[in-house]
């Protein structure tokens, strides 16, 4: 039996080593929703392949979110990589491989959530992953098909009535007000009168309220259909919430199958392991300690951790997301905890040594791990740095290439980094880049332009790869800084051995 | 005779306070949304903070006697309310950690007057006056109309947080239902003014770009408060505050001003008249704008500049933080806040403009009148709020929590006979 969403899953293998299932077995579309566990025979060799082939595919897509990877280059990747591993033909194919292909990404969908329904951390990753690879498919899916697969499902949407869109009409118009405007010739602007709108709870489009894409009274969301996708994937990401936490209060009973629980764990390591998405601390080599910092943040340091370190030295403190922002840096830079605490101490001159064990000394213990969960929390990226925890009106953290505005990116800039050759007429090129949005395109100019004396040249960033973490930056630029030093003096013995000759 | 003075920060005060005068039972119903104590209630978490930064998490309790036996054992400075977990919060040691987790909890808001800092003149960092409260009564007006306009949400409890700011608690079923990732979204919805320190333009709500060199109108969500906002900002911030007179404050004002000709005109005639009042300051870039050629992309620019200006001075100022996660903790009503002795009382949203902070009961004044009227009643000792300036906060409270018990009643009655 293979009956995952209410009751524990029971597996009895028979002594052929096939995995017995039971259920409905046509698959009409290429989309699934994975409402019901598969129904045939499978072979344990299946099962296991399934699974893996399915993990490669997710795994690279945690891999592309991981190193940041921009939407149109994700999904190029996912594309390619469910070629390869996942293909799925469309119904009007003549392959006629159809029903494998369609059987194969069920089974393996299904196989994997045991796999990962074991912890809320895998379970989070596992849906995060297995929503983008939807997500990709539904944007590849041909119109008619689209709509025939969604018609199988009832997402309980009303459709919002004429008189009360002509009612809302400015209103709706004034939420997306780009759609209803002609930006070419070729593509003529919508009109209200004849477009629908889906009228939906507003908790079933969190993302678009968020983003204030949509049109929110009394509680309704007024859903465009440009947007429906928006309520399919919704939708998806609850059902499997729901169903993976369900399979995981059953899991305990699988512990009698010898055979699949080894299979299981196995594939669950092979996924935490694949990606190298956090900087690792342990690379950093040599110690350093809290009186160096101010040395290297003058030399090495990106904008980011230069700013919050004039902020401290101006301040002697730093608001909260700051100081997580900065300590976790400094963790990354191979700050021990010892030194840690022995340079936030000094930092904080204005603070008696009451003050600072009562209100800092846990957080900074607890960034390395030593309080509360125990969890080694990672510097954080790029990425994080931009999307998470904005910068209230107060505040130092963030990145100051996307928070500052930019007179005060530009003078920043130029104080820090005019040391290290940065000049003014390099501005206008950083800020074109920063106006167009790529932050940390801006941020691997500057330090292209200030490592220029060590060889870096146009292009080549941070080892041929763009900024995305403030700690590569800063250990790149320690090491350009090791290895010129390093040459300098052989140029200098070199030379003085000719010289002896 | 003279009055006995009660120190707020003495423990055997607050210890009566608990004994006398706090509302457990008005707490643990508004909690609960019924007579009969249910999961709301004991599967709640009631985290205590002893003095000397001693924080005791996961208790909870079985009804609201044991909820005040409790509080008078450990007699805390104060507590915190936090969610309902899926098992009770004090056997959280003895069940999986993936069998407790939070589930339900009032969606909450923190306004707090620091985050106005930059911008009031009267008073700065913990001391708050009657007129910066103004920032604190729009942000009020704003949020409580679009949590019930937008959200059609119905039963939010704004308190005082009894210092320097103002919490909201929304007790509608689908606010308590929300995952982290639906908090979040409201929270963003509601944060208009971002932007880091070295941000001068923190508002940017409107879809990127332009169209035919106009810049895109308001999302209606914010269009709606600005109606409000604009009232408020001629009387706090040009009037009230006046805070454009200083050199530091004007410049950040202009700095916003999209037209370059204009922004210099006014920089050179603000520069030789030191002491133009705001509202002048203000008029004349409305005048400027005004000059520009009717329906021009550049006046149009102006006046979404302007309306942009409004928000950033006064559209709510939410500890956005505060709102995304259930298991967030927050100080609960009628607490005693330890630094100004006063209540945390809730406060009427539709008279905001009339609460003073400065008014609220503190807990030394409560004892008094307490002590007072058991004189009176020849020493009988009768722990009552009835008889002290307690009495119409409680009142406020309990007709607040009848209106979510009905609906809980009503709810209830239609499932019973549905079938
Ligand atoms: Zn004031």
């Amino acid at each position: 039996m293979f009956q995952l969403r209410t009751q524990a899953p029971e597996y009895k293998p028979d002594p052929y080593g096939k995995v017995e299932v039971a259920g409905p077995s046509d698959y009409p579309y290429r989309l699934n929703f994975y409402d019901d566990p598969p129904t045939h025979m499978v072979t344990l060799e299946e099962f296991e392949s399934c699974a893996i082939d399915r993990l490669r595919v997710l795994g690279e897509i945690e891999a592309c979110f991981a190193r940041n990877r921009p939407p149109d280059e994700r999904k190029a990747i996912v594309r390619a990589q469910c070629r390869k591993y996942l293909p799925l033909d469309p119904n009007d194919s003549l392959s006629r491989a159809q029903f494998e292909q369609r059987k194969k990404d069920h089974v393996g969908h299904f196989v994997l959530r045991l796999a990962f329904c074991r912890s809320e951390e895998l379970r989070r990753r596992f849906i995060k992953a297995e929503l983008e690879l939807f997500r990709v498919r539904y944007e590849e899916e041909l119109d008619s098909e689209l709509e025939s697969f969604l018609k199988t499902r009832s997402f309980g949407l009303e459709l919002v009535d004429d008189a009360e869109k002509m009612k809302y009409a400015e209103l709706l118009k004034d939420a997306n007000p780009k759609n209803y405007v002609s930006f070419s010739k070729k593509v003529p602007p919508k009109d209200l009168a004849k477009e629908r709108f889906y009228k939906v709870r507003w908790t079933r489009v969190p993302d678009l309220v968020e983003h204030r894409k949509v049109l929110v009274k009394g509680g309704w969301a007024y859903v465009p259909a440009s947007e429906q996708s928006s309520i399919v994937f919704n939708e998806l990401e609850a059902h499997l919430k729901t169903s993976l936490e369900a399979t995981a209060k059953a899991l305990p009973r699988l512990d009698e199958d010898t055979r699949i629980v080894p299979l299981l764990d196995h594939l669950s390591k092979g996924f935490l392991a694949g990606v190298p998405a956090e900087w690792d601390a342990e690379h950093s080599g040599e110690d350093i300690r809290a009186d160096m910092i101010d040395d290297i943040a003058r030399k090495h340091y990106p904008a980011c951790a230069r700013n919050l370190h004039e902020n401290l030295r101006r301040d002697r403190h730093l608001k909260h997301f700051g100081r997580l922002q900065y300590g976790l840096f400094l963790k990354g830079l191979g700050l021990s905890i010892e030194e840690a605490l022995l340079f936030w101490r000094r930092s904080f001159s204005k603070f008696t040594d009451d003050q600072f064990n009562k209100s800092y000394k846990y957080n900074i213990r607890h960034s390395y791990g030593l309080e509360g969960g125990r969890r080694n929390y990672p510097p954080k990226s790029c990425q994080q740095i931009l999307t998470q925890d904005q910068p209230g009106a107060g505040d130092n953290h963030g990145c100051p290439f996307r928070h500052f505005s930019t007179d005060n990116l530009e003078s920043a800039l130029l104080a820090w980094y005019s040391p290290h050759g940065l000049t003014q007429d390099d501005l206008d090129e950083v800020t074109k880049i920063v106006k167009a949005g790529h932050y940390h395109v801006a941020c691997t100019r500057v330090f292209e332009l200030t490592h220029a004396a060590q060889g870096v040249k146009k292009g080549e960033g941070v080892s041929g790869d763009s900024v995305s973490h403030p700690n590569q930056y800063a250990a790149k630029s320690r090491e350009l800084e090791k290895t010129h030093t390093e040459s300098v003096k052989m140029d200098v013995d070199g030379s003085g051995v000719t010289m002896a000759l | 005779m003279a009055m006995q003075d009660f120190d707020h920060t003495a423990p055997e005060v607050i210890l009566s306070f608990y004994r006398h005068l706090y509302p457990f039972k008005s707490v643990f119903k508004w909690l609960n949304h019924e007579h009969t104590p249910s999961r709301l209630f004991t599967h709640r978490e009631i985290a205590f903070s002893l003095r000397g930064d001693i924080y005791i998490r996961y208790n909870s309790f079985l009804n609201a006697d044991e909820f005040k036996n409790q509080t008078l054992k450990y007699n805390p400075e104060r507590f915190e309310i936090g969610p309902v977990y899926s098992a009770r919060p004090r056997d959280k040691k003895t069940v999986r950690p993936a069998m407790f987790t939070p589930q339900l909890r009032e969606l909450v808001f923190d306004i707090d007057m620091t985050d106005y800092d930059s911008i009031r003149t009267c008073c700065s960092g913990a001391s708050v006056c009657k007129r910066c409260w103004a920032f604190i009564s729009a942000a009020v007006r704003v949020l409580d109309a679009a949590l019930r306009d937008q959200f059609g949400y119905r039963h939010l409890l704004w308190v005082y947080s009894g210092r320097r700011g103002i919490h909201c608690w929304v007790s509608d079923d689908e606010a308590m239902e929300l995952t982290d990732e639906q908090r979040r979204a409201v929270a963003q919805y509601l944060t208009v003014v971002q932007g880091g320190k070295e941000m001068h333009k923190k508002v940017n709500v409107r879809p990127p770009g332009r169209q035919s060199g106009r810049p895109w109108p308001l999302p209606p969500a914010v269009r709606d408060a600005l109606d409000i906002l604009t009232e408020v900002f001629v009387d706090l911030i040009l009037h009230d505050q006046n805070l454009f007179e200083r050199d530091e404050q004007w410049e950040e004002l202009l700095k916003l001003i999209p037209d370059p000709d204009i922004a210099g005109s006014l920089r050179r005639a603000w520069n030789m008249d030191e002491n133009l009042p705001s509202e002048e300051k203000w008029s004349q870039i409305k005048g400027k704008t005004k000059d520009l050629e009717k329906g021009s992309p550049e006046r149009d620019t102006m006046m979404a500049a302007l309306e942009d200006i409004v928000l950033q001075y006064t559209y709510p100022r939410i500890d956005a933080e505060v709102s995304k996660h259930r298991n967030h903790l927050l100080k609960a009503p009628f607490c005693v806040h330890p630094k100004t002795g006063r209540v945390c009382v809730p406060v009427d949203p539709t008279h905001i403009d009339d609460f003073d902070p400065e008014n609220v009961p503190t807990v030394s004044q409560l004892m008094q009148e307490l002590e007072a009227g058991k004189l009176q009643e020849s020493g009988e000792e009768q722990g009552d709020w009835e008889r002290t300036s307690l009495k119409p906060y409680i009142d406020m409270f309990e007709a607040h929590i009848i209106n979510i018990m009905n609906e809980v009643r009503i709810a209830k009655r239609a499932t019973d006979t549905s079938w």
